[in-house]
């Protein structure tokens, strides 16, 4: 069982020693299997969008260390081992959809053809393919979010990272998006850490659910879903889905009180 | 604040003929029957005791009928260019030194940002002699330019009259170019740099593939102020340093026949007009071509 990343012992703290010093994350430790779909869900504050930079190699652990396939942080972002999508898509807007899908590659130096074929093969896999000459601003949030998605997996990274990517979405277009990426991540075979403020999303998606808490940022349980992999919209409506909602929701209920008793949910 | 893309209609063309025909009307009718009405065309008018009314005679206020005969005669009595072609001839070439100062302007104002959004230093240094160097007045420092750059050779190359007002010119026109660049090189959204970083781009990737094309909006509101600096810059140091076969030096030139031909400078007048409209036509296109592919905006 090979380790995608490996978080040990982490402290971040911004602001050391001046008095609008902020502990982000105390003592985080946390395993992520190769393959494996891990959410990250808590209060605003708990550190989960830290924590992602810091797997990122974007901030630096003040104490701790990380491994991500066994290398640092930065060796691993050097490679490009991971790759990132966040709450907004942010596409290049004066790049048509097939470019921005080509960023990353063209950062590595691949060249033109390769590049092309690259980008029609992730328009394929993201099931958009005639709107490979489309503009950015041409296409709906959903649509926008997919080609982010496609740009993320364009150089085969073994691990992606998100940033709540489908916050922005509406809801309908939000549930077919989750399908989506589970579709992507099984026929990938890639590792995702993601980053959420909805329970049922991390439900849905995930092997395993972090929650944490804020004041200071830190893990307080994982849980396990255990759901079938082979999940569908029926699955929505299982038993099994709402009794996860319900533990992950007291979890972070448990966390909250434990932090203070403060309820934003 | 990005710009507004203008589909190619015809009412902004309209619209300027319009405000032009407007303008000329006003004037014919002030010194044809207004003026003479208020008494001003022997003295200037007096409004609650201040001179302020200018004289309405052929001397002060030429017809612009008068004007426009002007462009039909010889440029000097028995010349055998008409004032037409000297002021054509005279417009286009200070065009190309304008559009010259203007692409000069353009490479050391983007070359200055750059330094200035790589180095904070440098911005923190560098800025305050940017905003020193617009208040020096360009009359000043055109015949300077002449002094040192007659110092100046190499390779063969020897300072002109013209390398004076293609520097002043640049040198205008570089100012609001530095500041649009600037402000558009660190426009992007933290995540989209988050994300160049993610991919472990150097600077210069990031430039070349966000900062630069994030700053396109900046710059086409940039261009058109520094292109009528450039102009501006241009003809001003046409008169200062006495660059002969520039419209600027027209204006001078016939000025001096402004009790014989008092109409005849307004012939160079309308050519700077129409420098200044042609300037703004080219960055236009400029403009157009560089965010064809952009999202249209409305202005909010």
């Amino acid at each position: 069982m090979t380790l995608a990343v490996n978080v040990t012992a982490v402290d971040k703290v911004f602001n050391a020693g001046r008095p609008n010093q902020v502990d982000a994350l105390t003592d985080v430790g946390l395993q992520v299997t190769a393959g494996e779909f891990i959410s990250l869900i808590g209060p605003s504050g708990c550190g989960k969008s830290t924590l992602l930079r810091l797997i990122a190699d974007l901030l630096q652990p003040t104490a701790g260390t990380i491994e991500v396939n066994g290398k640092s942080p930065r060796q691993a972002r050097l490679d490009q081992d991971y790759g990132m999508a966040f709450q907004q898509a942010g596409l290049f807007e004066w790049r048509s959809v097939t470019k921005n899908i080509e960023l990353p590659l063209e950062l590595k130096g691949w060249d033109k053809a390769k590049r092309h074929d690259r980008a029609l093969e992730m328009l394929e896999l993201v099931k958009l393919p005639d709107r490979a000459n489309a503009m950015p601003w041409q296409l709906s949030g959903g649509q926008q979010q997919r080609i982010a998605i496609a740009r993320a997996l364009a150089a085969h990274p073994s691990l992606l990272l998100m940033d709540e990517p489908f916050g922005a979405l509406d809801e309908m277009t939000r549930e077919h998006m989750q399908a989506e990426l589970l579709r992507i991540c099984a026929a990938t075979q890639t590792t995702v850490v993601f980053v959420t403020h909805s329970i049922p999303e991390a439900v849905y998606l995930s092997d395993r659910v972090v929650v944490m808490s804020a004041g200071p940022g830190r893990i307080t349980s994982i849980i396990p879903v255990g759901l079938d992999r082979s999940r569908d919209e029926g699955t929505r409506e299982a038993k099994r889905f709402y009794d996860k909602i319900t533990e992950v929701r007291e979890a972070l209920r448990g966390s909250e009180v434990g932090a203070g008793g403060r309820d934003d949910r | 604040m990005k710009g507004v893309k203008r589909k190619g209609s015809l009412r902004p063309l309209i619209f300027g003929v319009l405000a032009l025909a407007l303008l000329l009307a006003a004037w014919e009718s002030y010194r044809n029957w207004i003026g003479p009405w208020l008494g001003t065309e022997r003295e200037v008018g007096k409004v609650l005791g201040f001179k302020l009314l200018p004289r309405a005679n052929d001397l002060a206020m030429p017809s612009v009928f008068d004007m426009g005969r002007e462009f039909g005669k010889p440029q000097v009595r028995g010349s055998s260019t008409s004032v037409f072609q000297a002021v054509a001839e005279g417009t286009f070439n200070s065009l190309k030194l304008a559009v010259a100062a203007l692409v000069l302007g353009t490479i050391v104002g983007i070359g200055a940002a750059i330094l200035m959004a790589r180095f904070k230093v440098v911005q923190r240094g560098l800025m305050p002699y940017l905003v020193i160097s617009q208040t020096i007045p360009l009359i000043a420092l055109a015949p300077l330019t002449v002094t040192w750059g007659g110092e100046i050779s190499f390779f063969g190359f020897e300072w002109q009259k013209w390398t004076s007002a293609l520097v002043l010119g640049a040198f205008l026109s570089f100012f609001p170019i530095a500041v649009g660049a600037l402000r558009g090189f660190n426009s992007p959204d933290p995540a989209a740099l988050e994300l160049m970083d993610s991919y472990a781009s150097s600077w210069w990737s990031t430039w070349r593939k966000l900062r630069l094309p994030a700053a396109v909006p900046y710059l086409a509101p940039a261009m058109r102020l520094a292109g009528s600096a450039a102009v501006f810059g241009v003809v001003v140091s046409e008169l200062s340093v006495g660059l002969t076969n520039g419209v600027g030096y027209l204006i001078l030139s016939y000025m001096q026949e402004g009790t014989s031909r008092p109409a005849k400078v307004f012939t160079a007048v309308a050519g700077t007009i129409v420098l200044g409209l042609l300037m703004a036509a080219i960055i236009n296109a400029v403009d157009r071509y560089l965010t064809r592919n952009r999202p249209q905006e409305e202005l909010s």
